[in-house]
């Protein structure tokens, strides 16, 4: 971890209808730490992600990737959406859907080639998923539908990643696959963000947690901050679990 | 009359030729794009918009007095367009779903213009006649000009495909993904939705109005059956409308009182119908056969692995058993018997059973491989 600021986001108010999803929300998410955005059901998780990435458009706030805009600094970013957002039946195959992540660099009109190829492979080796590459995605397990949204992220070769709920649905084997490469980013010095809801794990995971219910309750380092305090703040319960430290 | 008679028809006859070339033309590029709708599961939406071209071919009408038809599908085009803002405009800013948008626009404007054509056919002027047309289409008033447009739109979808090939199949994939990597997904959208319109449109005066979605829909439908990738997709369903516009065209030609339009798409949804059940992946029949496979291979293996855990409990693994032993397992039948015998797993003597060495090792093995299949 450095003392440069990776993502910063200022005021940031987001609503759909009436009631805000998000109010302003102040955060500084610190270059090469892996963090994990807790809160409950409808707390803004998903939503504060969408807004940092522009795909959804705030009422008001702004966002900084290094300083610059999101959209100067698109290269930088990559994004793994939640698993249920695409529909699996759609006619393709590992492969090609590892290979979209290159498209942002490609950018318009030019098709991928043997470059593009060769880093969709290299992705899907390192997810473990390279004897599935020629499978149509309906064919895959839960599991391995991640790892394929994780490739395509890694092919991007950003700084920061952006991940929604990466372990939903997985058995514990992926999940263990997926944490070891979300670590072996944070060594890298890559900065990752994960909308996460399993708590038990979040210090064995993370360094840096944040805590969100519409407001922002806490961020900072796990161990400084993961605490029944902030839990039962950003719960509404009184948080009794112990949680190992 | 033979196939080669007809071939040699459709040559020679000016008429013949013009509605066949036109439906093929108009059928591959419906089956194209169709393809399209299907996967962004828009398929109503080809209903909404060739209804909702009903009232521009009338007011196109009212105002021009013109009964040529690119007047009117001009007008079509207009109307068509509006619908489809309006579809768009509803679900976006209300919070009804888009099954209930399609259907009040459908129907909104079709009311609407079966109002002005009726409104139209009161009116003392004889040229109103055949505005009806459009409701179920007329291929047989098709000419050549009309078919050179289809060719010319036909051309430029291809060539606009060829070029955001890779834009058009991340926004239908996942179209937040592709915003993040910082393409303009509206654009790619309004391209894709603006030539379904298009191709709609261009079909009303073949197929008309009622039935115009069924073009969209049965090619791609039944290509999707066939093939796990997109580009094979489209270019199948390009042919299967392309087939059905050529089929279609020589039954309703060949026998007598068969309108066109109809006879298409009555072809297209064979097509549909034999690969619902016959294509080999996804295909009703195939699926059953291979459910009843599986089961058939499980309960051998079942036998198989019952056999194997009372045969491992002897020094000699060929220590023949009684057959009776078999009926403890639940699964057990006559036919797994044979079967087993038949894939020289098992031997039989009188009413005893032994193992081969055979069996036995693949018994051993059957877990484990079952476990690296699923890995």
């Amino acid at each position: 971890m450095s003392n440069k600021i990776a993502v910063q986001v200022d005021d940031l108010t987001v609503a759909y209808n009436y009631k805000p999803v998000l109010w302003d929300i102040d955060l500084e998410i610190p270059e090469g730490v892996l963090m994990a955005i807790v809160g409950p059901n409808g707390a803004g998780k998903s939503t504060l992600i969408k807004s940092i990435l522009g795909i959804l458009k705030p009422i008001a706030g702004s966002v900084s990737i290094y300083g610059k805009s999101y959209d100067k600094q698109r290269s930088l970013v990559a994004y793994v959406p939640q698993k249920g957002s695409v529909d699996w039946d759609f006619p393709t195959t590992a492969l090609d859907v590892v290979m979209m992540g290159t498209y942002g660099s490609l950018g318009w009109i030019k098709r991928p080639g043997q470059k593009q190829k060769k880093a969709a492979l290299e992705a899907l080796e390192q997810v473990g998923m390279l004897p599935f590459k020629n499978r149509q995605i309906s064919q895959l397990s839960g599991g391995q539908q991640q790892r394929i949204f994780l490739a395509r992220a890694l092919v991007q070769d950003a700084s920061i990643y952006f991940m929604d709920e990466p372990f939903q649905g997985v058995d514990a084997t992926t999940e263990i696959a997926i944490i070891n490469i979300l670590k072996a980013l944070r060594k890298a010095n890559k900065t990752v963000i994960v909308v996460h809801h399993d708590l038990q794990t979040v210090p064995e995971y993370f360094d840096w947690v944040t805590f969100l219910n519409v407001k922002k309750i806490a961020t900072g380092p796990v161990k400084d901050i993961f605490n029944d305090d902030n839990l039962t703040k950003t719960y509404g319960i009184n948080y009794k679990v112990s949680i190992h430290k | 009359m033979d196939l080669l008679e007809y071939i040699e028809l459709v040559i020679n006859d000016y008429t013949l030729r013009t509605i066949t070339l036109g439906t093929a033309i108009l059928g591959a590029v419906t089956g194209m794009l169709g393809s399209f709708a299907v996967l962004r599961k828009q398929s109503l939406l080809g209903d909404a918009i060739s209804h909702a071209a009903l009232p521009g071919i009338a007011i196109a009408f009212l105002l021009t007095g013109a009964k040529e038809s690119n007047t009117l599908l001009l007008g079509a085009l207009v109307s068509g367009l509006i619908g489809t803002f309006w579809i768009r405009g509803i679900i976006t800013k209300t919070h009804l779903k888009s099954d209930t948008a399609l259907g009040l626009i459908l129907s909104l404007f079709f009311g609407f213009g079966m109002l002005l054509l009726t409104f139209i056919q009161k009116q003392p002027n004889a040229n109103q006649a055949g505005l009806d047309k459009y409701l179920f289409g007329q291929a047989a008033t098709l000419v050549e000009s009309d078919v050179w447009l289809m060719a010319i739109v036909t051309g430029l979808c291809l060539f606009v495909l060829l070029l955001f090939w890779k834009e058009f199949k991340i926004l239908l994939f996942d179209k937040d993904y592709a915003k993040t990597l910082g393409f303009n997904t509206k654009t790619i959208d309004i391209l894709i939705t603006s030539f379904i319109v298009l191709a709609i449109v261009l079909g009303l005066q073949t197929v008309g109005v009622v039935l115009m979605s069924a073009m969209l829909l049965a090619p791609a439908a039944a290509a999707r059956q066939w093939t796990n990738n997109l580009s094979v997709m489209v270019f199948l369903a390009a042919f299967f409308g392309a087939f059905s516009g050529v089929f279609g065209t020589a039954i309703s030609a060949t026998q007598n009182n068969l309108s066109t339009g109809p006879v298409i798409v009555i072809v297209a949804s064979v097509f549909v119908m034999f690969s619902f059940i016959f294509s080999p992946n996804r295909g009703l029949l195939f699926r059953q056969i291979r459910f009843i496979k599986n089961r058939r291979d499980l309960e051998l293996h079942k036998t198989l692995s019952f056999m194997f855990n009372i045969a491992k409990t002897h020094e000699n693994i060929s220590h023949p058993h009684t057959i009776k032993i078999l009926n403890n397992f639940q699964g057990y039948t006559k036919g797994t018997l044979k079967k087993l015998v038949d894939k020289n797993y098992v031997t039989l003597n009188g009413n005893m059973w032994s193992l081969t060495q055979e069996g036995f090792e693949t018994a051993s093995n059957l877990y484990n491989q079952q476990f690296k299949k699923d890995e």
